[in-house]
């Protein structure tokens, strides 16, 4: 063999290896999560070799995974169909518009992202308490409908838009929402589909705050619903399996779907151009 | 110059009403956010600073913030008895452990990778998208997992150190935690990274292989010194998340998670101040400690980065 073929074969072995590593905890989650629980006695399951989608069937309807999956979609398009608008609205304002008190609106925004959840969980859960709202959609959704960050990203974004577009736009008779809506969201649709799907992995993730104002099953999230099925199979560890896949699987189909969006996404700010 | 721009000689040569009218837009535009910031952000956090000065000792904790308030006026003998507390100083040192224990490990581990993906090589994507993987994992996911695979209950593998459960050990129980923490890290660590390394002129690196230097020389001399803004990018925004783990020590359960060692300050808030007799006079002390130090990280990084790249 050639030197150059020895050190190709070593590439992919190093690849291979590494690969294998990371991807072993999903790997023997998935495979385990197709095994009856009996053909576990004798150790794990490297290999699927009777397949039964008995788990999941337990997991979506007795364990309620499946009431939970669509409490999380509810919520999270809520958040990021929100939170799109009024980052695109944010953005556009500090962008094109002079008004009064700009430059401390900006700095408003900004100091949101300077505060930790957690700073504010104490208040925020006897808030949504006086409002009557604990175990509700509306807790769930409502304190999350604006972002500092999405704001200011699009900003950041829409300050590349070619001062001659908008020129031409307003001696086109357009007005600014016409300008926005035609001319401006059309050609920063890559920076709010980045946007758009940070916020929807935020939005899905969440775990504190759904475990502080959801009580029951009409409410609670994918991510409490794990903490559920821990609690209640601990004889049955297939099941948590098929669980914890199907928590999984909506965001991993999402995210390799739109790869390029969460590259831009998680890296905004990361790199300097 | 014909085209007008909007600075402000452009605001001076407009009408009056014409400006009134963009101000109203813009705040038309700010009101609903500047609203949901009001309420969920900023007066919370304002009367998070309260809460220190009163005791709350009722077991039913949220009347005192409706109105029919059972607490009492404490001053600052509150503040005195966390902030020298043995608790507080501990769990701070806790999470820093923790911290230390996972962010340069997930960088360090993310930039290999990177360095690893980043050839031209048939099949490559299947890699790059394997090592991004466990981005799609929240840390609920990745502690139900690790819990089903080496958990002492039910894991596949129940895994044992001085004859009992590796979270249910005071040395190895915070390090697992990390190890769980890190591998949930990893995707957005290696993504980071890798665009980064993307973002490398390929001309440099060329030029430094003509002059002779070695594929560990070109990593030192060229490669590290330019993506130091991306790990300082990823240093800053891994430690704020870090310091605010909490999923993986509600889910995990491991020994020490109240005072001990593994005693994490965002884990420490959501006890003292929702658990039992509820006690969030001192909770919201663990919250202000989170929040200072998120403060300090955020600032150091808006510092940097204004140099870098927001000089206009």
């Amino acid at each position: 063999m050639r030197a150059s073929t020895v050190r190709l074969l070593a590439r992919y072995a190093v690849l291979t290896a590494l690969a294998a590593l990371i991807i072993f905890p999903i790997y023997i989650t998935i495979v385990n999560s197709l095994m009856r629980p009996a053909a576990l006695a004798n150790g794990p399951a490297w290999w699927p070799s009777h397949p039964t989608f008995s788990n999941y069937t337990a997991a979506w309807t007795d364990a309620r995974m499946g009431r939970y999956l669509f409490n999380t979609t509810v919520v999270t398009v809520a958040i990021t169909s929100m939170q799109v608008v009024t980052a695109v609205l944010g953005g556009y304002a500090f962008a094109f518009l002079m008004f009064p008190l700009r430059r401390v609106m900006f700095v408003v925004y900004l100091a949101t992202l300077m505060i930790p959840g957690e700073v504010t969980i104490i208040q925020n859960v006897a808030t949504i308490r006086s409002f009557g709202w604990y175990n509700s959609y509306a807790a769930l959704i409502v304190p999350f409908v604006a972002t500092g960050f999405g704001a200011f990203l699009l900003r950041q974004s829409f300050l590349t838009v070619p001062r001659d577009l908008h020129d031409a736009a307003t001696l086109d008779g357009y007005g600014h929402w016409r300008f926005l809506w035609r001319v401006v969201v059309p050609i920063s649709r890559p920076a709010i589909g980045a946007m758009a799907l940070f916020a929807f992995l935020g939005a899905w993730n969440q775990y504190l705050w759904p475990l502080l104002v959801t009580a029951d099953d009409r409410y609670r999230t994918v991510q409490i619903g794990l903490k559920q099925l821990r609690g209640q199979n601990l004889s049955n560890v297939t099941v948590v399996f098929a669980g914890t896949v199907l928590a999984f699987l909506p965001i991993a189909l999402l995210l390799l779907a739109f790869s390029k969006q969460l590259v831009r996404g998680l890296t905004a700010g990361a790199v300097k151009g | 110059m014909r085209s007008r721009s909007l600075g402000a000689n452009g605001m001076a040569s407009r009408s009056h009403s014409r400006a009134r009218r963009e101000a109203t837009l813009a705040y038309i535009m700010l009101g609903p956010s500047l609203l949901i910031f009001g309420v969920f952000v900023f007066f919370p956090f304002v009367k998070n600073f309260t809460y220190p000065f009163y005791s709350q000792s009722t077991a039913a904790g949220f009347g005192a913030f409706g109105g029919a308030a059972k607490s009492k006026w404490v001053g600052w003998s509150q503040w005195h008895a966390v902030l020298t507390s043995r608790d507080f100083w501990h769990s701070a040192w806790v999470t820093f452990q923790f911290v230390v224990l996972t962010v340069p490990v997930g960088i360090g581990l993310g930039l290999f990778l990177a360095v690893v993906a980043h050839q031209r090589l048939r099949g490559i994507t299947i890699f790059r998208t394997i090592f991004s993987s466990t981005v799609a994992s929240s840390a609920a996911v990745a502690s139900t997992i690790f819990f089903s695979l080496v958990g002492t209950e039910s894991g596949l593998w129940k895994l044992r150190i001085h004859g009992h459960g590796v979270l249910d050990d005071k040395t190895w129980a915070l390090p697992a935690i990390a190890l769980v923490a890190v591998w949930q890290s990893l995707g957005l660590s290696f993504i980071v990274m890798s665009s980064g390394l993307q973002s490398i002129p390929d001309d440099l690196l060329e030029a430094a292989r003509v002059d002779g230097a070695g594929s560990l020389r070109r990593f030192w001399k060229v490669t590290f010194p330019l993506l130091s803004p991306t790990m300082f990018f990823a240093f800053v925004v891994g430690s704020i998340s870090a310091f605010k783990t909490f999923a993986e020590i509600d889910l995990l359960d491991p020994i020490g998670k109240e005072t001990g060692g593994t005693s994490l300050l965002a884990y420490q808030v959501k006890r003292l101040a929702f658990d039992g007799e509820s006690r969030t006079g001192q909770a919201a002390i663990f919250a202000v400690g989170l929040f200072v130090i998120v403060l300090l990280l955020t600032v150091v990084q808006m510092r940097l980065e204004r140099r870098v790249h927001y000089a206009r």
